[in-house]
């Protein structure tokens, strides 16, 4: 059973295309996550597979159908686009509890997410007051109100401080343990590389990658050879490919045996020669460095 | 349906605008009236006599601010869910829109007829009091004088819904706010100035021109029948509520 599945998804504003034939299909039971710079079309994409903006082409089902046709969508699919996007007049609970009403779902169910957010004691208060990260546990109570199979957070920790994104962070990789699916937007890629089993990648609303985490890191370019040596300059001279970091040479298409063996001939000694792993954040950048919509 | 329904009340009841909007509406009705009604009592010689149109018409003096009043409420009822983009959270919720606007729709009508009513009697029995003094008064039995009071109230829950329909055409507070005052306090006195036949079928037909009849006790001449005049306004709401559905259906959350 797919949870999401998008097909041949596209977005016009007018001359701009915001989603262009995107095809992905998040698996239930993990973390995916949503990745691309600002402007790549993420929240567009989300607010399409949430029925709040129509697609100009192509489709996108929840369970197999279009998130209009879901009776009580709460139950199924809970999302927090935006946390400051509610009521400010009204308190918490009453805006709760309306959203749950909505859904048939009983006003208990009210009491316990704010329990398990750990709103309880400010659930009288008006919502317009709440700080940013206070507002960011109201939305996922209320994406929380329908026990949904599905959780849906766009830019979840956008503006938060380091014990807020900490929350989510706990709160994310909770929510997956329960054997969840969870579809999480980012532009950070620090942040997918603690949370994500699974990534797909868009950059100017194409679709740039769909891969596990690992395999992403391995299809990346970005691993190299370091090697430190006292007499670096004869090994960069030897060797004829790399370049000179200040204290080392970092070599790219050259296995440390490779290296080691043409070093030892030439008798030249190493201090170092280590293969570094490209980080997450590294094969991100090359994949969407051509996607960038503004470029510094 | 019920679902929703139940969920919009949650909405309304839980916002302190729609009480101080409500407040105020009923405050003015009977303040207003009662005010006006001494006012007449001061100015009556000894041994003048009222009819009971003047009688109704004292009382019901406020309607046209009143009906503001109720329009900008139903306004608020809807542009508040654009203005803080609470409206993403109740389509996701809801995203069978006819049933998140039609359900809204209800709540609110039943709500403003409730309060409309309520407050078209208090300005009506206060304002008689008032009235009763120097004898000016009429009675809710006298003919004519329960359909205009009860038609007060059906006009105001009307207009609460007008309000509705313009927010979910125009979204934006002040706009559907403007909106309202210019259809039913300013065009409506312009089209007087119409020429022919043809002006006087617009004049006759438009918004509040139609829908205060019903709160006459002795309507306009040159107007409609009360009952037709109140559903010709009735009209006006259903086609701008119809024009609003279609586009909150098209258009992007």
């Amino acid at each position: 059973m797919t949870s999401i599945k998008a097909t041949g998804l596209t977005k016009r504003y007018g001359q701009t295309t915001a989603v262009s034939g995107l095809s992905f299909t998040v698996e239930p039971g993990q973390v995916t996550g949503f990745l691309g710079p600002n402007g790549a079309g993420k929240s567009t994409t989300m607010r399409m597979i949430l029925g709040l903006d129509h697609p100009s082409g192509g489709s996108v089902v929840v369970d197999g159908v279009p998130y209009q046709q879901l009776k009580h969508p709460l139950r199924k699919i809970g999302a927090l686009l935006d946390a400051k996007a509610v009521h400010g007049g009204r308190s918490a609970r009453n805006h709760l509890l309306a959203i749950a009403q909505s859904n048939g779902l009983p006003a208990s169910r009210v009491e316990q997410v704010l329990e398990s957010v750990g709103l309880s004691q400010v659930a009288k208060r008006r919502i317009g007051g709440f700080s940013l990260g206070m507002s960011q546990r109201l939305g996922i109570a209320a994406a929380l109100l329908g026990d949904p199979e599905i959780l849906l957070f766009d830019e979840p920790v956008n503006g938060l401080d380091p014990d807020g994104i900490l929350w989510i962070r706990t709160f994310m990789r909770k929510l997956a343990a329960e054997g969840r699916t969870v579809f999480v937007s980012s532009h950070l890629m620090s942040e997918m590389a603690q949370t994500a089993d699974h990534l797909i990648v868009i950059g100017k609303g194409e679709l740039i990658a769909d891969t596990s985490v690992a395999d992403f890191i391995g299809s990346s370019s970005q691993g190299f050879v370091k090697v430190r040596s006292p007499r670096l300059a004869e090994v960069a001279q030897l060797l004829q490919v790399g370049e000179l970091h200040h204290d080392h040479l970092r070599v790219t298409g050259m296995q440390p045996l490779e290296i080691g063996t043409l070093t030892a001939r030439a008798g030249l000694p190493l201090e170092e020669l280590t293969f570094v792993q490209p980080t997450l954040e590294a094969a991100y950048m090359e994949l969407t460095k051509d996607s960038l919509e503004y470029t510094s | 349906m019920i679902d929703v329904m139940r969920s919009e009340w949650t909405k309304l009841r839980s916002l302190r605008s729609t009480v101080w909007t409500l407040v105020a509406a009923f405050l003015m009705m009977v303040g207003l009236g009662a005010l006006i009604a001494w006012g007449a009592v001061s100015n009556a010689s000894a041994g003048a006599t009222g009819s009971a149109a003047q009688a109704v018409m004292i009382a019901l003096v406020a309607l046209p601010f009143g009906a503001i009043a109720m329009a900008t409420l139903g306004v608020l009822v809807i542009s508040g869910e654009y203005r803080t983009g609470m409206i993403r959270t109740s389509l996701q919720a809801v995203p069978q829109r006819l049933t998140f606007l039609y359900g809204k729709a209800v709540v609110f009508t039943i709500a403003a007829l409730v309060v409309g009513l309520v407050t078209a009697y208090a300005a009506f029995f206060v304002s008689q009091g008032v009235l009763s003094i120097k004898d000016l008064h009429t009675s809710i039995t006298a003919p004519e004088v329960l359909r205009a009071v009860t038609g007060a109230g059906l006009y105001l829950a009307a207009s609460g819904l007008f309000g509705l329909a313009l927010g979910s055409l125009i979204r934006h507070t002040p706009g559907a706010i403007v909106a309202v005052i210019t259809l039913t306090l300013v065009l409506p006195q312009l089209t007087s100035l119409l020429p022919g036949r043809v002006g006087e079928i617009v004049t006759q037909h438009f918004t509040s021109n139609a829908g205060l009849q019903l709160t006459m006790v002795e309507p306009r001449a040159a107007g409609l029948a009360p009952w037709t005049g109140f559903a010709v306004y009735l009209i006006w709401v259903a086609v701008i509520l119809l024009a609003g559905t279609a586009l909150l259906r098209r258009r992007d959350a």
